[in-house]
């Protein structure tokens, strides 16, 4: 028995660290392909430099690290006020039988893929902001929109968990002191769970940045220096997405060099959501 | 008892703009030969002739010319396709120079109103880098000129035919073959793209189809690439609208 139970631990031990091991598996590669390229042009001029024209040796990727922070922020300004209410509606105001159809719908927002997202952003988002705002339609406001709702899940299920962890009597002190409700949750319950509705929308960004198909379609992949909202842009992740069946040679390895650049901002995004959760976790 | 597929089959790969062509004859060919298998894919043209060199396709689909490091595959022109200058359909502009085509492309022109038309921005469509119709219509239409860098890019003929049946003020290229009432293909400096004016020579904006093969071709791709050069095959891509490369076809 006592031997069983080992070996099955053992097994077990063995599929966890697989996982680990193919991300480790990957993230060599991606640098091992990456890097020689980096070294080649310059790290400044890949980092900084605004023009990317692979056939002529020229990889700057600035204007897509720029387009990627551009679409992001403007997912966060519509995701954060729409994901912060139906967080606040979700655990403080909703009836038990409508948040029975309510959260799981929000979950199903995070089911849906992100090619319906592209194509319904194309189809609709696009035209309208041609017709209205003018441009080419194919725009960093159509994807902030888009994006805008595809972390809205990820902004509103991590943001209720940090509200419900709070300790129930935050919520009766406050109110047993004469606070409204709304004064409780504005000036308590909010500020109480500040640093897990921070990691939320750190996490949103995360998502956001990473998101790659959805914004194939709806950005326009241009690849200069956005000017205004209206703009087509591609970012870091478009830029690999759009380009990679056809790459060979520098010009491959440049994509996985914006895979890089693309994984070191994963990963201080990730990192900051994880040192944020923790702290409250204290 | 594990699945025994027979192995024999032989893949396809590159172009984008030869992928649904050599899909349509993989089809044929394989109701003609109930044993064969012909894995079509995509990728690209860059794709198809590192995939020919390596051995990961049997046979590797260009819509370029091969550079002179590439020359050494053995490369047979399947057929010709023309390249379409294509605007939306309510477009006023029906026949434009050469020599404005590469103003817009390049950006220096930036309004239709420039030209005598609406008061309108262009929209500039344009493939990704790699791309065979890309580079086909770099070296003939646009020569040293580079294209805008503001140049919306979409990664298909179909993505680009898309995006300019919808926004009125848009300008792309595609190849003739899929071009549909949706756009409206331009006269180029009065030449009309159409197969008669590519045949007699007096619309330029052609490059060939390419089947690669490292080394000569054997076996099943060699059975294959004859039935693609065969007249049943070329009436075919004829009627899909390419330019065939046998004479006296049909």
């Amino acid at each position: 028995m006592q031997l069983q139970e080992k070996i099955i631990e053992k097994i077990l031990l063995l599929i966890a660290f697989s996982s680990i091991f193919i991300l480790a598996l990957i993230t060599f590669f991606i640098f091992e392909e990456g890097i020689p390229l980096i070294l080649k042009v310059g790290a400044k001029a890949f980092l900084l430099g605004e023009k990317w024209i692979p056939s002529k040796g020229l990889f700057g990727i600035f204007p897509m690290i720029v387009s990627s922070f551009w679409v992001t922020l403007g997912a966060l300004l519509l995701g954060i006020p729409l994901g912060l209410a139906c967080t606040i509606f979700l655990s403080e105001f909703i009836p038990p039988s409508v948040g029975a159809f309510f959260r799981p719908a929000i979950q199903l927002l995070a089911a849906i893929p992100s090619v319906i997202y592209g194509f319904w952003g194309l189809i609709v988002l696009v035209p309208l902001i041609r017709n209205h705002l003018g441009g080419p339609g194919l725009s960093i406001l159509a994807g902030s929109v888009v994006l805008g709702f595809m972390i809205l899940p990820t902004i509103i299920t991590i943001s209720e968990d940090a509200l419900k962890a709070l300790p129930p009597s935050y919520k009766a002190g406050a109110l047993a002191l004469g606070a409204t409700h709304w004064q409780t949750i504005w000036r308590v319950l909010i500020p109480a769970a500040r640093s897990g509705i921070v990691a939320s929308v750190i996490l949103g960004m995360g998502r956001a940045i990473g998101e790659t198909m959805a914004m194939i379609m709806i950005l326009g992949n241009a690849v200069k220096m956005p000017t205004s909202f209206l703009d087509s842009a591609r970012t870091l992740t478009t830029n690999i997405g759009i380009e990679m069946g056809y790459a060979s040679g520098d010009h491959r390895q440049a994509l996985f060099a914006t895979g890089i650049v693309l994984f070191f901002i994963i990963m201080a995004l990730n990192t900051l959501a994880i040192f944020l959760s923790r702290r409250r976790a204290r | 008892m594990g699945c025994q597929r027979s192995r024999t089959g032989i893949t396809v790969a590159g172009s984008t703009s030869v992928e649904p062509f050599a899909e349509l004859l993989a089809e044929e060919y394989m109701s003609m030969h109930p044993k064969a298998h012909i894995y079509v894919q995509g990728g690209g043209s860059t794709a198809g002739i590192v995939a020919a060199f390596s051995g990961a396709a049997n046979i590797g689909m260009s819509s370029r010319n091969l550079i002179d490091a590439e020359k050494k595959l053995y490369a047979v022109t399947i057929a010709k396709d023309a390249i379409a200058v294509i605007v939306h359909p309510s477009n006023p502009f029906n026949d434009l120079s050469l020599d404005k085509i590469i103003e817009i492309f390049s950006g220096k022109t930036a309004k239709w109103k420039e030209m005598g038309g609406p008061d309108h921005p262009i929209d500039i469509v344009t493939r990704e880098e790699g791309s065979g119709t890309r580079e086909s219509f770099q070296k003939f239409v646009m020569g040293k000129v580079d294209i805008s860098l503001g140049a919306l890019v979409q990664d298909s003929n179909g993505a680009v035919r898309q995006v300019i049946s919808s926004d009125a003020n848009a300008i792309g290229y595609i190849s003739l073959g899929l071009v549909n009432d949706r756009v409206k293909a331009l006269r180029i400096s009065g030449v009309q793209p159409s197969l008669a004016n590519v045949n007699n020579g007096k619309y330029t904006l052609v490059r060939p189809f390419l089947f690669l093969f490292n080394g000569d071709p054997a076996e099943e791709a060699k059975s294959f690439l004859d039935f693609v050069l065969s007249p049943s095959a070329q009436k075919l891509l004829l009627k899909e609208g390419l330019v065939p490369v046998v004479e006296k076809v049909g």
